[in-house]
């Protein structure tokens, strides 16, 4: 039986790191840009987890993954707010196009 | 009538003609009569000099008035101490005698002018210049002080050239005014040297201070010789003004000039200041200075009396007279006789002047033909022009009767007189000849001007007298050529009163002992004392002009006479050919008529030099001067050109390069700022892989 240790869970989180980080980087859609976002939040979760379970260190790693979820939340409410008012400005979300901030 | 009085006579008189000078200048063009206000003028300034003359000697004959102020008070120098400059006015009888004279002359002149100059253009203008000139002459004769007679002296150098060159469209009366002024300014130089010294020696430009510190012993650099250089330098200005030998050239040249002004000025009045310069400053010369003196005195009587013997032009004759009894003056005090220097100074003021006037009222009649050959028997057309000149030309000629003869012979004597004191008897010699050529050229004037048939028949039948304001001046004038004026006496001047009240004798003027002695080499100051043995010059001197009387009188009398016998012989009665004359003495005639080539020669020396030397300080200037500057100026162009292509290659290169280096590589740049997140984000991702290798910990 395979044993499921520290590594697995630190792979795991890499790979959702890195998509999520491909995800910021290449998508053209504002909202495909808060998702990869989000999914970077979630590996940093899972490490905490990871860590919290197979270190010493009690319960504080899940305490703080909580806090992340709620951080989480309340930043893509703030994100998604953000991004209805560019589109209500500028009628577009498209990324590639909003480079007001050249001049 | 009291001192202050007299002063206040004569300040107005001086300054009278220079009031007519300006109204009649202002006025001129706009009123045409104002040239009454100047004759008017003159005649109160003359009846101003009679009064002063009168009273001074009569009533202050002994006693010189002064009257000064302070012009300059230059304080208490370092150097010098005390040093003031007065100007002021002294009347003593010259003086007074002397502004009378002047007076009255330029009184008739104006009178005369009146009808001679009627119909210029420049009518007023030209009695403004007279008024100049008589408020200059005036300022010569009643100043107190050596300074102030130069700034007067300059003010009638300046009237005589606008009068010379008062028809300055004529380009002969233009140059003639030019030379004038010019040859003036060389002796005028050597008289402010003179000056100089003076002031540099005695800190005074006062004639009595000056005199009464030679009394005292006080000479320049302490020396004789030095005093014989001043007296000499301040004689220059004299050799200039009274055109005596060898700046005589200006004055035949002058009557390019109005004839009236030639009568006022260049005969009786301006010529004479020269004479009253050394009279003034008799005290100063020493007998070094007055045998040179009289050696110029001698050579300007003969010279120009030789070249008067075959002029033709009648103004001509009279300059050249004027020239030659003005160095009978000069020579008259080189030798010590001062009283007859004066006295001839006034007797020949009159008859000088009556004869340029009455030459005025013959080129008038003649229609301004002044070549005697083309006149001749003007005595029936022009009787009274014709009887006062024969007055006039016996008083130069020295006959008895005339005031010349008493002045002319008081100079002979006093030349002989000298003769016999020292031996040398040049100055006697001289005298004697020119007194034959004198009396020879005037009558040969007179008899080819009056007597005879006319030449010149058309000129002849127009030819009428004068009007009355011409011919009234004359008589005026040949009434005082009668020796009755002078001296009841007509053979014994000393007998008159002009000689034994009017006129003071230099030891009056100047006390002996103020004076150098005549006899005794420039040493020092003579001072008189008991234990000096010698007789002192003046003695000696009287006594020998007493004995020389009688001779000289005989001696004048017999060459005068001569020189008018040959006139006659060759003139009225033609005894002798002239024409043949002249053919066998050519080059003498020549040499005579071309006026011994004085004008030539100066041409060729002093006017060549002066043109070569300017053309070539020109020609220094333009070429060497001017190349140094030009030079200077190249060189700073091709610097500055320099300067300027380093500025704009070297220094705006550099500036240029960092203005494109800094575009470049914002053009580079540039790129990264795009202005999308994303992209920044990548930067930032590979920037912290790139930090991650750098800081490896692995």
């Amino acid at each position: 039986m395979l044993h499921v240790g520290l590594t697995h869970f630190l792979v795991i989180s890499i790979a959702l790191f890195s998509l999520g980080l491909y995800a910021v980087v290449t998508r053209k859609n504002a909202v495909m840009v808060l998702m990869g976002i989000e999914l970077i939040l979630n590996s940093a979760n899972i490490n905490f987890i990871a860590f919290s379970k197979f270190g010493n260190f009690g319960l504080q790693g899940q305490l703080i993954a909580l806090f992340v979820i709620v951080l989480a939340a309340a930043e893509a409410a703030v994100a998604l707010a953000i991004v209805l008012n560019i589109y209500k400005t500028l009628a577009n979300i498209n990324v590639d196009e909003i480079d007001s901030l050249r001049d | 009538m009291t001192e202050s009085s007299l002063i206040n006579i004569a300040v107005t008189i001086l300054f009278l003609p220079i009031l007519g000078f300006i109204v009649t200048l202002l006025l001129g063009k706009k009123v045409k009569k104002i040239y009454y206000f100047e004759n008017i003028i003159l005649f109160f300034s003359l009846a101003g000099a009679g009064i002063l003359a009168y009273t001074k000697l009569s009533l202050f004959h002994d006693t010189a008035i002064t009257a000064e102020f302070t012009w300059i008070n230059l304080g208490n120098t370092p150097l010098l101490g005390e040093i003031k400059i007065n100007l002021g006015i002294m009347i003593d009888n010259i003086a007074a005698l002397m502004i009378l004279v002047v007076m009255l002359v330029s009184f008739l002149v104006h009178i005369f002018s009146i009808e001679y100059m009627r119909g210029d253009p420049r009518y007023n203008r030209y009695f403004a210049y007279l008024g100049l000139f008589t408020f200059s002459m005036a300022g010569i004769v009643l100043t107190h002080n050596i300074l102030m007679m130069y700034m007067f002296w300059e003010l009638v150098g300046v009237s005589s050239y606008l009068l010379i060159g008062f028809w300055f469209e004529k380009k002969s009366a233009a140059d003639a005014g030019k030379k004038a002024f010019i040859v003036n300014r060389i002796g005028d130089v050597g008289m402010f040297i003179g000056i100089l010294m003076l002031f540099t020696t005695y800190h005074t430009f006062t004639f009595d201070e000056i005199f009464a510190q030679i009394s005292n012993g006080v000479l320049p650099f302490n020396s004789g010789f030095w005093m014989t250089v001043t007296g000499l330098l301040i004689f220059a200005g004299a050799i200039g003004k009274s055109a005596q030998f060898p700046l005589h050239v200006w004055l035949p040249d002058a009557m390019e000039g109005p004839t009236p002004v030639s009568a006022l000025i260049h005969a009786a009045t301006m010529v004479a200041a020269g004479v009253y310069l050394v009279i003034r400053v008799f005290g100063i010369m020493t007998s070094d200075a007055l045998v040179v003196i009289a050696t110029i005195g001698a050579l300007s009587a003969f010279i120009p009396a030789t070249i008067a013997l075959t002029q033709n032009d009648i103004k001509k004759v009279l300059a050249y007279s004027t020239i030659s009894q003005l160095g009978y003056m000069i020579m008259a005090l080189g030798v010590g006789a001062f009283q007859f220097a004066f006295f001839h100074l006034i007797t020949h003021a009159f008859f000088k002047a009556g004869l340029f006037l009455g030459s005025g009222s013959v080129i008038t009649s003649m229609h301004h033909e002044q070549d005697i050959r083309q006149m001749g028997g003007l005595r029936k057309k022009m009787p009274i022009t014709y009887y006062t000149m024969l007055i006039y030309s016996l008083a130069i000629s020295g006959i008895p009767l005339t005031s010349g003869f008493l002045s002319k012979d008081g100079i002979l004597a006093g030349s002989y007189a000298f003769g016999l004191l020292t031996g040398n008897s040049f100055f006697a010699i001289v005298g004697f000849f020119v007194a034959l050529l004198t009396a020879f050229y005037m009558f040969r004037l007179m008899i080819l001007t009056f007597h005879g048939e006319p030449r010149n028949k058309e000129k002849y039948e127009h030819a009428k007298e004068s009007k009355l304001v011409m011919t009234l001046p004359l008589a005026v004038l040949a009434i005082l050529s009668i020796f009755i004026w002078y001296t009841p006496n007509p053979f014994n001047p000393e007998q008159g009163w002009l000689l034994s009240k009017g006129i003071n004798t230099h030891e009056q003027y100047i006390p002996d002992n103020t004076r150098f002695d005549f006899l005794t080499p420039a040493k020092e100051p003579v001072i008189q004392n008991e234990e000096s043995a010698s007789v002192m010059y003046s003695e000696s001197y009287e006594e020998a002009i007493q004995e020389s009387h009688i001779p000289t009188m005989l001696l004048s009398l017999l060459m005068a006479g001569l020189g008018i016998l040959i006139a006659f012989v060759f003139y009225q009665w033609k005894k002798i050919n002239v024409d043949k004359l002249v053919d066998r003495f050519n080059p003498l005639y020549k040499f005579s008529l071309n006026k011994w080539y004085f004008d030539e020669l100066y041409d060729a020396t002093a006017v060549k030099g002066t043109i070569g030397l300017s053309s070539f300080l020109g020609k220094f200037d333009s070429k060497i001067i001017d190349g140094i500057v030009n030079g200077v100026a190249t060189f700073t162009r091709g610097f500055s050109s320099f300067i300027g292509k380093f500025d704009n290659i070297v220094i705006d290169g550099i500036v240029n390069f960092t203005a494109y280096l800094s575009g470049f590589i914002g053009l580079i740049f540039r790129r990264f700022q795009t202005g999308k997140v994303q992209t920044y984000l990548v930067f930032v991702l590979i920037s912290v892989v790139i930090l991650l290798f750098i800081f490896n910990s692995f």
